[in-house]
């Protein structure tokens, strides 16, 4: 079969397209298909990042959560900034916006919890403080998980236990 | 810029020695990595960004990595060296983004060891880089392991409890780790079984790109597959995962490249010489045709029906044919038209040469 658009080469792709109910099927060869856009092979299996973002901070997160135009200390982004841009403004993000971006990496990773190398800062580089685990709130964590369960909401639940077991 | 004071040019990968090379060109693993206390580089001041640099170079220089080797700030270097060091896969199209969208004061850079560099000011403050030739991910971490550890010990990089390695995106959170590996899979696409192999790598959590990584399109049969996600696994486990099933796309690769030879021997031969014969007499080339006569070409050296051309040869023609590489070499611009009858001439002189020798 002939390539339907330069009538020229072997068609190699077969595409079908569904729009208003009708199928309608191209025949093309490698570069027109390249041309037109159409990439050999299966669709890219790229997360699609902006849908995540576009349910940033809409539940997922508890009471106490930030609002989205609430700004982060250090570098003063907002999640509104970040749902816009994607990016992160600094590393205080994470602890500013801690709830919605543990929702968010559970769903792009499947998980919240790093598994990889520990890291510690030297002494020789390290700056002048580093954040404590504050004390005491295990208890607190361990009694809102037996609710969550309880309640049967287990992606808090999940989320719970995640912690507890950083801080254990 | 002189591209002879990088060692060994950045082009070491190119030798063909590493495992399974004739399907594996080469693994690349990156890790990113900020620093603590400094604003995120897409959103830090001109000042903010150029005390990072400053910072990672007093670093770097501590490094035994460092020996040897040449820093690189991409303000001082002319849109055509950008180009050059983006197709010797030195520097990602994020980092001359950066340095494009600040005139002069970007403070980006690339710094560049034997095997081992750091971009400087990408979207992280901080990309790790290694190439390696062949399928070598073991290697090839344990060359970048190195440098991350010692560059680890004289900066604070941002790191937490839970989220592990901090990166501007979340998508590169935890381990800051993204390895992947160049794959050439011509017979999986003449076989037309090369849809069911990319979706098969999605569904395990994997991804894949073209050439030149992110957004860029397939050519001349390369994939790039690389792990999706970089949070709640270990690098060791990450790297494991990705080097299994890249074992078992090689394995599928095989498969397919025989059965193109017992299905349809005197088609696929014949497929793969008129490509050589193409490469070989041609007087004017685009580079995406070039890349894909190449394609047949490598694909009829690996089957040993096409003698006498080395793989290097051939991977040498993947770096010198791109529009940025041949401007040099013709001292001109890399959108000059007339590139195409120069692209010829030298993939003739190459393949002359080569065919001299056998």
């Amino acid at each position: 079969m002939r390539c339907e658009h330069c009538h020229e080469r072997e068609a190699i792709i077969h595409l079908t397209q569904i729009q208003n109910a009708q199928v309608t099927t191209l025949h093309l060869c490698e570069p027109c298909a390249a041309e037109k856009g159409v990439e050999t092979g299966a669709p890219s299996g790229k997360v699609p990042l902006q849908d995540f973002l576009a349910t940033l901070g809409k539940g997922g997160g508890g009471p106490a959560e930030a609002g989205t135009d609430v700004p982060c200390p250090a570098c003063g982004a907002t999640l509104q900034d970040f749902r816009q841009a994607g990016r992160l403004g600094c590393a205080e993000c994470y602890t500013a916006f801690e709830g919605p971006l543990r929702d968010l990496l559970r769903r792009l990773h499947g998980s919240a919890l790093h598994a990889g190398e520990a890291y510690a800062v030297e002494p020789a580089a390290a700056p002048a403080h580093a954040p404590a685990v504050p004390a005491g709130a295990l208890g607190d964590l361990r009694e809102r998980l037996r609710h969550a369960i309880e309640t049967e909401d287990f992606e808090l639940a999940a989320e719970l236990r995640d912690r507890i077991r950083v801080l254990e | 810029m002189d591209l002879t004071l990088i060692p060994d040019g950045g082009l070491g990968w190119l030798d063909a020695s590493g495992p399974h090379s004739h399907v594996v060109l080469s693994t690349r693993i990156r890790l990113a990595r900020n620093l603590a206390g400094e604003t995120f580089a897409g959103r830090a001041s001109r000042d903010d960004r150029q005390r990072v640099l400053e910072r990672v170079e007093a670093a770097w220089q501590g490094c035994e990595a460092a020996k040897g080797g040449v820093r690189v700030s991409l303000d001082t270097l002319a849109a055509e060296e950008r180009q050059l060091l983006h197709e010797r896969h030195l520097v990602s199209k994020e980092l001359l983004a950066s340095a494009a969208d600040r005139p002069g004061t970007s403070a980006t850079a690339v710094l560049l060891g034997d095997g081992v560099g750091a971009m400087v000011n990408e979207e992280d403050h901080l990309r790790l880089q290694t190439l390696q030739s062949g399928f070598a991910l073991s290697a090839a971490y344990a060359a970048l392991d190195r440098l991350d550890r010692a560059l680890g010990a004289r900066l604070p990089y941002a790191f937490h409890h839970e989220f592990g390695y901090l990166t501007a995106c979340p998508t590169n959170a935890g381990t800051g780790l993204r390895a992947s590996v160049l794959i050439h899979l011509p017979g999986l696409v003449h076989t037309k079984e090369i849809a069911k192999v990319l979706q098969g790598l999605t569904q395990v959590g994997l991804t894949f790109r073209g050439l030149y990584g992110e957004g860029s399109d397939v050519v001349g049969n390369f994939f790039q597959i690389s792990n999706q996600t970089t949070l709640g696994k270990s690098e060791e486990d990450l790297l494991d995962h990705l080097g299994k099933i890249v074992r078992q796309v090689v394995v599928y690769e095989e498969q397919a490249r025989q059965m193109l030879l017992r299905e349809a021997p005197a088609i696929i031969e014949d497929k793969l010489w008129r490509a050589y014969g193409l490469l070989r007499y041609a007087r004017s080339l685009s580079f995406e045709e070039a890349m894909n006569l190449l394609s047949g070409v490598r694909l009829g050296v690996g089957l040993n029906l096409i003698p006498g051309l080395g793989v290097y040869a051939l991977n040498k023609l993947l770096i010198f044919a791109q529009p940025a590489h041949l401007a040099a070499l013709e001292a001109t611009h890399p959108h000059d038209p007339e590139l195409r009858v120069a692209r010829a001439a030298y993939v003739r002189r190459v393949l002359d040469d080569e065919a001299a020798r056998a």
